[in-house]
């Protein structure tokens, strides 16, 4: 839906004005010695302000430049830096520059001339003073491989005297050589030294490396590589054993989405990898057994023979569970990252939270656990930021400032249960119902069930946030975790209650891999539908069935009225049973929604491991994954969601009766 | 069921690099690099899959993993054949997948050096030219020297674009 | 393009020998006897690399390289001294003057590339 946002345009640039005094008043009263805790903090909402509300109208300029004048301010105001005279400087000519560029941006014209360097300042300015001499280097990430390859690490740091240019020694040729010593891996710049434009001395170098860096060369033959530029540089050059090596990754950085750093490959646990040798070995024993029975085989053996089998069978079953569980990996794995999370994120939004982890111990297969990261990253943020109010306001509605977040994880018949409760104010029903209207995605007068109402938050663009939290800015929306979770064949569903506290609760299954399932017969084919998406199966009066206007064909169960779907019409595939009152029609229920599936008949109740068809074929709509049945065939896996999408359309395509 | 050999991207022998499986379809004798062929199976069960294209007879389980399953005669527009226990599946790795080729027999490996393939004439047998590398001619036979990857192409295995 | 490597040398063997081995390596190479001409080689063209040895009449290494810092032109051009062992003051004042580092005599030709490796791009 289009919203033609330029009548508030104006409005924008009043506030914005409006915005930009209230900056500059605080920045003069910072410049005069205020020591008022709350200034750092209003100037940087002012600014902040700006910049949400210009993402809104497309202005990227003042969007960028804000977003750096935001970065500055905070950091002053989580007292990582100093506000020095030097800053103020900084940032009152940034405001004189934001004037101007608010001016061209209404107006027109073209950004102002001082924008790019005021810009720069603004990001030199927020340097931090040079760490003291003994505090450990830092690397990036981008080292992890190195650090775990076999030769031996150096730490390198590397301050060139600062005449090294006029000496006709260019620093880069220097890293240029540590790097072909071996498999180097980074050079993380130092530019703590670095001043501001207007004072920097193009002929002076203000820069220091510390370098990251695998070889098997020494720390002598390392040293020889600096000998022409020792005098005045320093020098530290330190050698790591393999463990100490390990201790230098960061963690692991919150995956980047599905599609991003997925290891191809696992550390298991020798003991894991012991007992499965055990059952293989074992198996194979149980299998010679049968062997031997069916070789010499006479009626009479026949319960040997069954009892070889069931052998087999049990062996088998422990092995798939222990094969299984070399993929499983603690949650606490992606727990790690939270309490540290829960730390800034209070600091930084002014409220008093306290984190509590439960069921770190949790194993979850191993793609599962990578990603739930980001969605329960995301479930974290929003409870500090909706959910948990200020110290203030929870003391005033008499309960402790201090707001509580609980994690926890737990097994629970064959799933996982991820629960994340807070105790802040609750989801109010009036204001997402309000929400929903505005959204267009519910009638003014409609009656809506608590369920409903909770399943509108999980509709994509939802946010009841009074500001736009640019937390959140990487577009994980709460039907982005809804989404990630149904990926994994989980499912997401939350309980609230005002003033009291929400309770988002996720359910995945223990394994990607396994599903139990019902499989399903139309015509030759058979099909599989996880068990967990069924609610009941009929056999349809003719009374029930009706065709509604843009609905197509609709069976009426218990007052409601589901669409209905002839999957044998879906898949393409002739069969004699197209009267649905002589077939089977299975309701199935996907977020909510529930739809009506004509099947010729059901063939029963099965586990199936999940095969992907994607490997080597491609997504096909409806279609969850395969299985290998146990004939030998491949049976195709349905997706309830992708068959509720299919139902969507159905009005249009011939899928109308 | 034949194991023909792996191709892991890494030539160890030049020699392999002009080596053919040839197959028949109808009285023309095809061939596609040794390199590509992963097996040959004989007949198997295949399921339907839905909204495919028309030579794209469906998936099979090929031990374990399911791929799908391009019936080469109606790739090429020939006359349709009944699909039974006679049949023969060609496993060919294209890219990263693997696909089967529904063909009607395989006949040989032959070694075929590149100076005897000439450019593909222009057949009217519907096999589309994008997907021949060349012909060449094998005593008194002519063979028509696929390129497996134009083939079993991005159409065929990749997701129809949204 | 080729490099420019200005050798300035008193002695004209070792003037032949790195001429020799730099041109062999596609550099093309000035010649200097002493501090003076190398400056005279200098006020034509554009080097990329000036090699010097330190002990030489009219002007010598030392004055060359202050003489070499103080021009525009010169600015940033690494500058090699040709040094002995028992130099090592004299490293110290070439250093000062502002050259970028040196090569100790007798060297072998394929040492004199390697330490010119490292101070060009």
């Amino acid at each position: 839906m289009q919203v033609d946002l330029s009548r508030f345009r104006e409005t924008f640039f009043q506030e914005a004005a409006e915005h930009l005094a209230e900056m500059e008043t605080g920045l003069l009263r910072l410049e005069q010695g205020s020591s008022d805790p709350e200034l750092l903090n209003s100037i940087f909402r002012a600014a902040h302000s700006i910049k949400g509300a210009s993402g809104m109208f497309g202005l990227e300029d003042v969007a960028r430049f804000t977003h750096a004048l935001e970065g500055l301010l905070d950091r002053l105001r989580s007292a990582k830096i100093e506000p020095t005279p030097q800053r103020t400087d900084v940032l009152l000519e940034a405001c004189d520059v934001l004037r101007d560029l608010l001016a061209t941006s209404a107006s027109g014209g073209p950004v102002p001339e001082r924008m790019e360097s005021a810009l720069a300042n603004l990001y030199i300015a927020q340097r931090a003073v040079p760490p003291p001499a003994d505090e450990p280097l830092r690397i990036r990430t981008v080292a992890r491989e190195v650090v775990l390859a076999h030769a031996p690490v150096y730490r390198v740091h590397f301050k060139p005297a600062p005449e090294i240019f006029i000496q006709g020694m260019d620093p880069l040729l220097l890293l240029r050589d540590l790097a072909g010593l071996g498999e180097s891996a980074v050079a993380d710049v130092d530019l703590t030294e670095l001043p501001l434009l207007a004072d920097l001395d193009p002929e002076r170098c203000y820069l220091a490396w510390n370098v990251c860096l695998s070889t098997a060369k020494s720390t002598e033959e390392i040293r020889d590589l600096f000998a022409f530029v020792e005098d005045g540089a320093q020098i530290r050059i330190e050698a790591e054993t393999a463990d100490k090596a390990e201790a230098l990754i960061p963690p692991p950085v919150a995956a980047a989405g599905l599609a991003g750093s997925r290891e191809a490959s696992i550390r298991v646990s020798t003991g894991k990898i012991d007992k499965l040798i055990d059952l293989v070995g074992e198996l194979v024993i149980a299998q010679s057994m049968a062997k031997e029975v069916v070789g010499n085989f006479s009626l009479s053996r026949l319960g040997q023979l069954q009892e070889a089998v069931a052998d087999m069978d049990r062996h088998l079953r422990e092995l798939q569970e222990r094969v299984m569980g070399v993929r499983m990996l603690p949650i606490g794995h992606i727990f790690g990252r939270f309490p540290r999370l829960v730390r800034d994120l209070s600091i930084q939004l002014g409220k008093e939270v306290r984190l509590q982890l439960e069921g770190e111990e949790t194993e979850l297969d191993k793609n599962v656990v990578e990603h739930m990261a980001d969605p329960l990253t995301h479930l974290i943020r929003n409870a500090i930021d909706h959910g948990i109010e200020t110290a203030e306001e929870r003391r005033r509605n008499g309960k402790p400032g201090e707001g509580s977040i609980r994690l926890s994880a737990s097994h629970q018949a064959g799933s996982v249960i991820i629960e994340i409760s807070d105790d802040g104010r609750g989801l109010d029903a009036e204001s997402i119902r309000r929400k929903a209207v505005e959204r267009g995605l519910v009638a003014p007068t409609d009656t809506l069930s608590e369920a409903h109402l909770h399943s509108l938050i999980f509709a994509p663009g939802f946010s009841t946030a009074q500001q736009v939290s640019d937390l959140s800015g990487r577009g994980v929306g709460m039907d982005v975790v809804k989404r990630n979770v149904e990926m994994l064949n989980g499912s997401v569903s939350l309980e609230t209650q005002p003033e009291r506290g929400t309770t988002v609760r996720i359910k995945l299954p223990l394994t990607l891999a396994i599903l139990d399932g019902l499989s399903l017969q139309v015509g030759s084919e058979t099909y599989i539908l996880p068990l967990a998406s069924i609610i009941e199966s009929i056999r349809p009066g003719r009374a029930q069935l009706s065709t509604m206007a843009g609905q197509g064909e609709v069976i009426l169960v218990r007052g409601e009225a589901l669409p209905l779907i002839r999957l044998h019409r879906l898949f393409g595939v002739p069969t004699r049973v197209v009267d649905p009152c002589r077939g089977l029609t299975v309701i199935v229920e996907h977020s909510g929604h529930r739809l009506a599936l004509l099947v010729d008949e059901l063939l029963g109740q099965q586990q199936v491991v999940i095969k992907s068809l994607e490997a080597n074929y491609h997504k096909v709509e409806g279609v969850l994954g395969a299985t290998i049945l146990g004939n030998g065939r491949a049976a195709l896996i349905l997706d309830v969601a992708g068959l509720a999408q299919i139902a969507r359309r159905a009005s249009h395509t011939e899928l109308v009766a | 069921m034949q194991t023909l050999g792996t191709a892991t991207g890494q030539l160890s022998n030049n020699e392999q690099a002009n080596q053919y499986l040839t197959f028949t379809l109808g009285a023309e004798e095809y061939g596609i690099e040794i390199l590509k062929v992963q097996e040959i199976k004989g007949y198997s069960a295949i399921t339907h899959i839905p909204n495919a294209p028309p030579h794209v007879k469906g998936v099979m389980n090929l031990r374990g993993t399911v791929i799908p399953v391009v019936d080469l005669r109606r790739k090429f527009s020939m006359e349709l054949v009944e699909f039974n226990k006679f049949s023969v599946i060609i496993v060919v790795m294209v890219g990263e997948k693997v696909a089967g080729l529904v063909v009607d027999a395989v006949s040989d490996v032959l070694d075929i050096d590149s100076a005897s393939v000439r450019p593909a004439p222009d057949f009217g047998s519907g096999a589309d030219t994008r997907f021949i590398r060349g012909v060449a001619s094998m005593g008194e036979k002519l063979v028509v020297l696929l390129d497996i990857d134009r083939l079993v192409t991005e159409e065929d295995v990749a997701a129809p674009a949204a | 393009m080729a490099k420019t490597v200005l050798i300035v040398d008193d002695s004209t063997s070792i003037r032949h020998v790195v001429s020799y081995t730099l041109k062999q390596a596609g550099f093309t190479v000035l010649e200097g006897a002493n501090g003076q001409e190398g400056l005279a080689q200098l006020d034509g063209q554009k080097v990329d690399l000036i090699v010097t040895d330190l002990n030489m009449p009219v002007m010598d290494g030392i004055a060359f390289i202050q003489n070499v810092r103080s021009r525009p032109a010169c600015k940033g051009v690494p500058v090699l001294m040709l040094t002995t062992e028992s130099q090592d003051s004299k490293k110290q004042e070439g250093k000062a003057a502002g050259a970028t580092g040196w090569i100790v005599k007798p060297f072998h030709p394929e040492k004199l590339l390697a330490v010119i490796a490292r101070v060009l791009p």
